[in-house]
């Protein structure tokens, strides 16, 4: 997995609450079996009309924005299903950043497992952030994951939260799978143990 | 012994590993698998030469893709796309050796209705799948959620998942439900109450009389959108209902085992001091046959009000508002009886299970549904479908005009060929309103079997009580 140390970059501003994983990803691409290439359809019913042609109001389709690794939105981002189709899009077009008041569970879990980084602020915090995100490509802001703090574009600094361990893998692109199978020990006495406590399970 | 919640319990017992910080590997005793979310994660093992650690915990069967019309076995029926995803989880249950029900087995259906049909989840136990409904499961005091697929890849490779804790939240519903509610209104009424959101954080324990009045499949239904109030996972303790429903099930423990499973099961509930971090109470007589006017699954209202406008919200809710009343193209003021439908689906891991289907009989005996309208019933299982035939419902439904299908996802999240029309709008036992989730452009109204069906008859969103 990628590391993720510091990240300046345009941020997009998408003041809408509930961000549904159905808007970021669209069934209809789900019939992969690979992780790549779903950038192209990363939101593609507000991006693209029927005929297959792009919104011009839709954030990510001004030029401003064509760049943004940051992505400013509303209340519980990522909500609806568990389809890790949404991050991977998310990641494939170039963002790999998000700031939210906050998330639904699976998609924040899905984030860090994919090298990006969602960071939680609170509303009032969020809502200047978003009135500087509107500014354009002009206005970079700087996501400093060490430090855990966001900088906006005329240098005011907001810190964040973020579960240590999370923090940790994210910065070091570690491999969860690899990590747990160090601890198989642990697990293999764990499991007879319950096969001997809960023979049926 | 510190008081402890029904989650707390199940927690305990499945911790195989505590890190300093809290972090814990949390041992996983049902691992289900379909085929949308599953081939990335097999393919990662591929790439690391890992193995499935415990096939015999873990259990596959294609639901989202399948067509749900005759003839589905041969693949040139299905699109190309879904082929091959169908395809891969064939030969990915093959050559790891895990539990496979294909779409010419009679068993096969939706994930969530199989689990528990053939006795896979039982109470006490930790079930994880890539799909959020899950949490289906945790009608069972099984704690059960929904992960990603770089998890299904961690749970194939170590039969673990890294976790930490979540907060306990009790949803008590007091009292009796009135006639014609049901636990689906129960379950999207407490999602009206606390917001697609409220849940964040928190795994639930739904309890109080209305929840253990309902049946097994109402306690599925109930547990199955703790999702889309944004729970971890939805619990409500096992008793001697969930008992009779697992007893006999074909992977259920027998005769000894039964004994010592129920020994332990009969400990698993809330102790009577238990902490919560959060209680939320409704009375069961105050909940009313609801219906979804909007593009979340909080924009809940009873079948008796109006539409509303977006001004009645406040904050980020007055602009979501305003954008859903636009996509579902509702006027404020309009009653929500009034309001005409294109579409009736009946089905999904919410509402496909035989219960579901005796509900929406009921209410179609001897009458048709309204002439140019498109109605389906999509049974959740193979196993249900037959059943439903052996007991006259399959006739009904035909009677009434619907079209009676093969089990799957079908209609509810449309990666099959059941699929909405822009524009269209749907009277839906689903779980989800979500912008374009039912077909681009498509409008969905969710609510119980019952009302799906009134809505049938009338063509428009429809009052079950006025039927009963």
């Amino acid at each position: 997995m990628d590391k993720f140390n510091t990240l300046t970059g345009i941020a997009a501003p998408m003041p809408l609450i509930n961000v549904d994983t159905d808007m970021i990803i669209p069934k209809q691409f789900l019939k992969t079996i690979k992780r790549s290439g779903l950038g192209v359809n990363l939101f593609d019913e507000m991006r693209y009309d029927d005929d297959g042609k792009e919104i011009r109001d839709f954030v990510l389709n001004k030029d401003a924005y064509r760049e943004a690794e940051i992505l400013v939105a509303g209340d519980n981002f990522g909500c609806g299903s568990s389809r890790e189709h949404a991050p991977w899009a998310i990641k494939d077009f170039g963002i790999r950043c998000i700031i939210a008041p906050s998330y639904a569970d699976i998609f924040y879990n899905n984030c860090f497992k994919n090298g990006i980084l969602p960071i939680a602020l609170p509303q009032e915090q969020v809502d200047l952030l978003m009135k500087d995100a509107e500014k354009g490509s002009n206005a970079r802001m700087i996501v400093d994951l060490d430090a855990q703090t966001v900088t906006s574009s005329d240098g005011e600094v907001f810190s964040f939260d973020l579960d240590p361990f999370k923090k940790h893998c994210l910065m070091n692109g570690l491999d969860d799978i690899g990590l747990t199978m160090e601890k198989a020990a642990a697990i293999d006495s764990f499991e007879a143990a319950v096969s001997q406590a809960r023979p049926w399970v | 012994m510190s008081p402890k919640t029904l989650y707390d319990k199940i927690w305990d017992a499945h911790v195989a590993h505590e890190a300093d910080d809290g972090t814990c590997l949390l041992y996983i005793d049902r691992h289900l698998v379909h085929e949308v979310t599953s081939p990335q994660a097999f393919e990662g093992l591929r790439m690391t030469g890992r193995k499935v650690r415990a096939p015999e915990k873990t259990i596959a069967v294609p639901d989202h893709n399948v067509p749900t019309t005759p003839g589905r076995e041969d693949p040139s029926n299905m699109t190309e796309d879904s082929a091959i995803q169908v395809a891969a989880l064939d030969t990915n249950a093959k050559d790891f050796g895990i539990h496979y029900y294909p779409v010419s087995d009679i068993r096969q259906g939706i994930v969530h209705i199989v689990g528990p049909e053939q006795g896979w989840t039982l109470p006490g136990m930790t079930v994880v799948c890539g799909d959020s409904h899950t949490a289906t499961h945790g009608a069972f005091g099984a704690l059960a959620h929904g992960i990603g697929t770089s998890e299904v890849e961690h749970v194939l490779a170590t039969q673990t998942l890294i976790q930490k804790k979540s907060k306990n939240m009790k949803v008590e519903i007091t009292g009796k439900l009135r006639p014609g509610v049901t636990a689906k209104d129960i379950t999207l009424s407490v999602i009206g109450a606390t917001g697609t959101a409220g849940g964040t954080g928190y795994v639930i324990e739904y309890c109080g009389e209305a929840i253990r009045d309902l049946s097994m499949e109402g306690r599925m239904t109930v547990c199955n959108m703790a999702i889309e109030g944004g729970a971890r996972a939805g619990l409500i303790a096992p008793d001697e209902k969930t008992f009779e429903y697992c007893k006999g099930r074909p992977h259920a423990p027998k005769g000894a085992q039964w004994e010592a499973a129920m020994d332990w099961w009969k400990t698993l509930f809330s102790d009577d001091d238990a902490v919560w971090d959060e209680i939320i109470t409704l009375k069961g007589e105050d909940i009313a046959p609801v219906v979804t006017w909007g593009t979340s699954p909080e924009d809940v209202l009873p079948i008796t009000a109006a539409v509303p406008a977006a001004d009645d919200f406040e904050g980020g809710k007055i602009d979501a508002a305003q954008r859903s009343l636009d996509y579902m193209g509702l006027t404020p003021g309009t009653p929500l009886s009034d309001v005409e439908i294109d579409t009736v689906f009946i089905g999904s891991c919410t509402n496909g299970r035989i219960e579901d289907l005796r509900a929406a009989a009921a209410i179609l005996k001897g009458k048709k549904k309204k002439d140019g309208l498109r109605a389906m019933v999509v049974p959740g299982s193979g196993l249900v479908r037959a059943q439903a035939e052996e007991e006259g419902l399959a006739d009904i439904f035909k009677e009434a005009g619907f079209e009676w299908r093969l089990a799957g996802c079908s209609m509810c999240l449309a990666m099959n060929p059941d699929q909405l029309q822009p524009g269209e709008r749907c009277a839906a036992t689903s779980n989800r309103n979500f912008e374009g989730r039912q077909g681009r452009g498509g409008r969905t109204h969710l609510m119980s079997p019952a009302m799906a069906a009134a809505a049938a008859i009338t063509g428009k969103l429809t009052d079950v009580r006025e039927m009963m």
